[in-house]
């Protein structure tokens, strides 16, 4: 449980969002040809790390907004919320 | 063997106080070299090397644990045990376990206080009813006992249910399978600590895996904070931490690690003789032999390494329990804490081999582990030694997420994932 600072809304309670999970991943741009190996890493094979991670939260109860942020999944700190189509920054 | 648990070595130790009792399980330095490595030293990882000793004759292996045995999610679980699942697979899996439950007490010769007091999920709208009834039959052309139960007559098998019909979550109905039940999660890791170690397996305590060495796409050993140790195969249980693994090994899994969370309260008079389970609600209970209440609460939707958990996931369970049970009311709370679990987007376990030649995987048990412990040790034992798959566990495999053959037990279990 901790507090994140919507970039819209400013700083709100955790549970009035949602996580989309790991952040940058990229949808193929020619669906048709990829095999069944790059789907199954598209869809479901994640970097889940224990540390430093980019991923995606939607302000839910709030403005219902989609944003990123650089999280510690070892300690919830967060490091950085940036908006979306922006850089994400160097660590 | 040496040092049976028996009526007589109990009243010879009470003749000296109990103070001369052996170590179950020695507490070894690790060799520079094994037949096999299985990093984790929880329920799974140490019934994985107890089988691999008894039933495919490893006996040179060792368990690597980076704390101590069993203080991860076999220590933090609420040691509920069914196999009510739907599909054939999950049926197929979870009832070989359970049948291994039935008799592990006389196999480890020791208490693991398995107890089948009877597991009930309730149903609380109409497409709980249709998924529940659907479930019982399921269960019963697999050889699963199961049974479906209307509301007089989960009031009479648990009288402190409010099935009033006016409640939020009325109670509509449930399913009981009576050869379900708990144990006593410790003594699980216990028993199983100490009958691997008595067929020579060395359990290593306090060592952490660093690195996973590979030549190519072959496992030549583990990088730990012991040192290196040499190996050829290498299982990893690591539950909540095999993504890290897995990425030392510079593999990716399909897998989510959240924290799930759980709370005890204060102890009591018994006062509830079975477990009960909400799906829809997202609470379960269940009374400890000590007398406290043992409830189990969700998962947060976020990526997370804490063992803690948010508050706001409590305070949903408590609310669903307190109108359930409105004689809770004025219990205290007295533990709450989180353990991490790693979650499959299938919600079903992966019991498997890799690409890497000598690397196996054993995880994605999300929610539900403790219950799978002994045949998951089992089923993955004979995977490790044979190179193989057991046709129990040949469904589980790392593949089904490229082949798209998922075994999607996510809301098709018994509780929510």
């Amino acid at each position: 449980m901790f507090l994140i600072n919507c970039p819209y809304c400013g700083e709100r309670d955790q549970s009035e969002f949602s996580c989309g999970g790991e952040a940058h991943i990229v949808r193929p741009k020619q669906p048709t040809e990829l095999s069944d190996d790059q789907w199954a890493e598209y869809l479901f094979m994640r970097k889940n790390i224990k540390g430093v991670q980019f991923e995606r939260w939607n302000h839910a109860h709030g403005c219902r907004k989609w944003f990123n942020m650089v999280r510690d999944t070892s300690n919830d700190k967060i490091h950085a919320v940036y908006k979306m189509g922006e850089k994400p920054p160097v660590e | 063997m040496k040092n049976k648990y028996s009526i007589f070595s109990l009243i010879k130790n009470a003749f000296s106080q109990h103070e001369n009792w052996k170590q179950a399980w020695g507490d070894p330095e690790p060799k520079r070299e094994y037949e096999a490595i299985i990093i984790g030293g929880g329920g799974h990882g140490l019934a994985t090397a107890y089988y691999l000793a008894k039933k495919h004759n490893m006996r040179n292996i060792a368990v690597l644990e980076k704390g101590w045995i069993g203080g991860g999610n076999t220590g933090r679980n609420t040691t509920i045990i069914r196999s009510n699942y739907l599909w054939d697979a999950s049926a197929g899996l979870y009832d070989h376990a359970l049948k291994i439950w039935e008799n592990l007490s006389q196999e480890l010769n020791y208490n693991i206080m398995f107890s089948q007091r009877g597991v009930m999920n309730l149903a609380h709208n109409l497409q709980d009813v249709r998924d529940l009834k659907r479930r019982t039959h399921a269960n019963r052309l697999n050889g699963i006992d199961a049974v479906w139960l209307n509301t007089d007559q989960v009031k009479e098998f648990c009288p402190i249910i409010n099935t009033s019909p006016d409640i939020r979550y009325p109670v509509l109905g449930g399913t009981l399978q009576r050869r379900a039940g708990t144990a006593r999660h410790d003594a699980v890791a216990w028993g199983y600590a100490r009958g691997a170690d008595k067929m020579g397996v060395d359990i290593i305590q306090n060592c952490e895996v660093k690195g996973v060495k590979r030549n190519g796409d072959q496992v030549e050993g583990v990088e730990t904070s012991k040192g290196f140790i040499k190996t050829k195969k290498i299982g990893v249980v690591a539950a909540g931490h095999s993504s890290v693994i897995a990425n030392m090994a510079g593999l990716k899994l399909p897998l989510e690690s959240k924290p799930l969370q759980a709370l005890v309260s204060e102890p009591v008079k018994p006062i509830i003789d079975t477990v009960v389970m909400s799906n829809a609600v997202h609470a379960y209970v269940s009374q400890s032999d000590k007398g406290e209440l043992v409830i189990g609460a969700g998962t947060d939707a976020y990526v997370s390494y804490t063992q803690r958990g948010s508050h706001d996931v409590v305070e949903g369970t408590l609310k669903a329990i307190l109108e359930l049970y409105p004689i809770f009311s004025r219990m205290k709370m007295l533990r709450q804490w989180g353990g991490i679990v790693d979650i499959c987007p299938d919600a079903s376990p992966i019991i498997s081999k890799t690409n890497i030649k000598g690397l196996y995987f054993n995880c994605g048990w999300g929610t539900g582990g403790f219950k799978a412990t002994p045949g998951s040790g089992d089923l993955f034992a004979h995977t490790i030694a044979n190179d193989e798959p057991h046709k129990l566990n040949a469904a589980f495999n790392l593949n089904r997420f490229v082949s798209g053959d998922l075994v999607d037990e996510h809301g098709a279990a018994a509780v929510a994932h």
